[in-house]
Formats: structure tokens, sequence, C-alpha cells
């Protein structure tokens, strides 16, 4: 709105004027913001963080190329793990509910997030999801993110981790290649292990490539199909988990 | 296409901004991006008219200041250039090279009126 006569601005109407005098509309002005774009996601990130740490809930935001295998590694975990914690699932996909349903089947509770032609998931979606979930205090939360291995290095959710997949299908040159990805990561997963024996995947050229990247990633070898290498994963699971406060406040 | 959404958050920074400070029009909207940053300059141009559409910034010019990439380099302990994110320090190799410009990416400024 204009302060002068209080006209609407172009954007929202066709702004004529029929002044019989000038109040220089024209007269432009610097206004300094300097502020991250990502800076509205970040704080919805902030709140996710304090909502699960207020209730001890330990999150995950796992992210990969489209069939790397995140839900069957997802599926699995769940029903290994069930027993031992209380597990809700977050699952984001452009379309489609099959990734819920495949979760569901595990009898834990998941929520399907439809990005539409979104190629991640963001804070502000999860926030959502976190309050139709309402995980239990002390339980795991798995978020799948969309598969992609680009955008959703960006996005903060307010999650404890994040895990990149990375299947040793894709090639040992992935970390160089979408570097963003695997600097943002605490974990790297490499899944399908059990194929090492029929490709050329360079297994110690591909961690050297992480690890330049990401000095501090760590590497884990598994196959969510032959269940090889899945103990030190829920051992990883536990062992940041277990670090959590006690319970403040229940969700409201 | 994440600049899609980095783009929407300009438009909600606008928004906050034409709350705080009165203007009708966006000119000129400035954006500091690192050059070793993870939004493609050019992407961000693509989506920018589709998203200022009907908005306060309709038919504003989009202005990208490209910062280079610099680091801190443990082995020759100053600012050294980074042409590459993870490459280490171009002079004396080192790979401890605290990066410190060059994942810029900010609203800088906007000229309104």
């Amino acid at each position: 709105m204009c302060a002068i006569c209080g006209c609407v601005g172009a954007a929202e109407s066709s702004h004529q004027h029929h002044h019989a005098y000038d109040h220089s509309h024209d007269t432009a002005r610097l206004i300094r913001v300097e502020r991250d774009l990502l800076s509205k996601n970040n704080e919805y990130a902030s709140l996710n963080r304090g909502r699960l740490r207020d209730n001890a809930v330990f999150a995950l935001n796992l992210m990969s190329s489209p069939g790397a295998g995140k839900t069957t590694l997802l599926v699995r975990t769940v029903s290994d793990l069930m027993a031992r914690w209380p597990i809700a699932v977050i699952e984001g996909d452009q379309q489609t509910s099959v990734d819920a349903d495949r979760i569901r089947a595990t009898g834990a509770p998941a929520v399907q997030i439809n990005t539409g032609k979104g190629c991640h998931l963001d804070a502000h979606m999860v926030g959502h999801a976190i309050g139709d979930l309402l995980p239990e205090p002390r339980s795991l939360l798995f978020i799948e993110n969309v598969g992609n291995l680009v955008c959703p290095a960006a996005f903060d959710l307010g999650e404890a981790h994040k895990v990149v997949v990375l299947s040793v299908t894709e090639g040992d040159d992935k970390p160089l290649k979408y570097p963003d990805m695997f600097a943002a990561a605490d974990l790297m997963l490499l899944n399908k292990a059990d194929l090492l024996p029929y490709i050329d995947f360079d297994l110690t050229a591909c961690c050297a490539a992480a690890l330049r990247v990401n000095p501090r990633l760590q590497v884990l070898i598994l196959s969510a199909r032959t269940g090889d290498g899945l103990e030190a994963w829920y051992a990883w699971i536990e062992g940041h988990a277990g670090q959590l406060p006690p319970p403040a406040v229940r969700l409201p | 296409m994440h600049e899609l959404s980095l783009m929407e958050g300009v438009l909600a920074l606008i928004e906050v901004e034409r709350r705080a400070q009165v203007f009708s029009r966006v000119r000129t909207v400035r954006l500091s991006v690192g050059a070793l940053g993870h939004a493609e300059p050019e992407a961000l141009r693509f989506c920018f008219d589709a998203v200022v559409s009907g908005t306060v910034a309709d038919g504003a010019t989009l202005e990208i200041d490209i910062v280079a990439g610099q680091g801190w380099c443990q082995g020759c302990e100053r600012q050294v250039p980074l042409p590459e994110r993870y490459a280490g320090c171009p002079i004396c190799g080192s790979p401890s090279v605290r990066l410190t410009h060059g994942d810029e990416l900010r609203l800088a400024e906007l000229e309104v009126n």
C-alpha cells in the first residue's frame, strides 16, 4: 500500500492514477535484507527439532536416489526394531501412497507426504506430518525423503541426523558427482552389497571419495535384502538414540 | 529443481519486509549466491518470473551477485581462493581448508518504491 495516498500496489490492482498532483511513486529506495533464502525452512526445522527433542523422539532423515532401496531398508529396519522401540515413519514421494502402505504392513504408523511436483521434503510439510503422527515419547521416527540425490540435501527437516543411502549399482563416483548430499550426511549406508561380486564397484574408491567430501562421514556396508550388515546399522541407531534425554513434555 | 522452493523463500522474505517497511512495488531483487553453493543461478532466474507473477514483485529485475569461493587454509594459515568446494587448498594441497565464502544463498537487498 502506498504510504502517501493509501492506494494499493501495482500487483494488487491495475493501479490507475487520477490524481491532479504527483507524489513521486517512482522514487526508488534500497532495503538491506541480508537473510538466507532458507531462513523460513530453517525456522520450521528448529521448531520440529525442539518438539522432537522435548519428546525424546530420535528422527533420521533418509535420502538417496530413487531405487537405492530406502523403503526396503526401512521395512526391514522397522520389522526388526519395533519390539525394542516404538517407531513411526514419514514417507515422502511425489505421487502415490505405495511406500506408506508398505510401512503400515509392518504394523508401524506411517504418514505419506505427496510433494506433487516438489523434489524434496521441507520442514513445514514434516511439521504437519509430525502433528498427524504424534510419535510416542522415546521413539524412533524415520523420514524417508523424496528419491533425489540433489535437492533434499539443502533442506533441514529438524532431524537428529541425515543418512544417505547409496546402492552399489549406482556407481562408486556418486559422492564426487553429488557432493552436497554426502557433505550434509552424518552416515552413509552402502546398500545392495550382496551384488558387489557381480558389478564393477570400487568400494575403496567410493569410501575415499565420500570421505574427501566429508571427513566426518561414517560408512556402513549392508544389504537390506539379505540382512548382512544390518546389525551394525541397528547398533548405530541405538547408540545415537540412547543418548536422548528423557521426555520433557508430551506432544500437544 | 529446488531452486523453485528457494525462489518461494525469496517471496516469503519480501512479504516479511513489506509488513515492516511500506512499499508498493519491488523493482529489483538482489541475491548473493555462492559459486560453490547448491543453487544454480540460471535455474534461479528460470523460476523467478513464475514465482513473482501476480505479487508485489511482479516485473521486478533479478540481479544475482556471485560470491567467489574462499577458504581458510590451515597449511598456509591464510585465506586462499577455492575454485572447487572439496578439492583442498589450491596452493599447498592441504585438505584442511574451511570454506569461508562461496556457500551464500541470501536475499541481499530490495529496490522498492
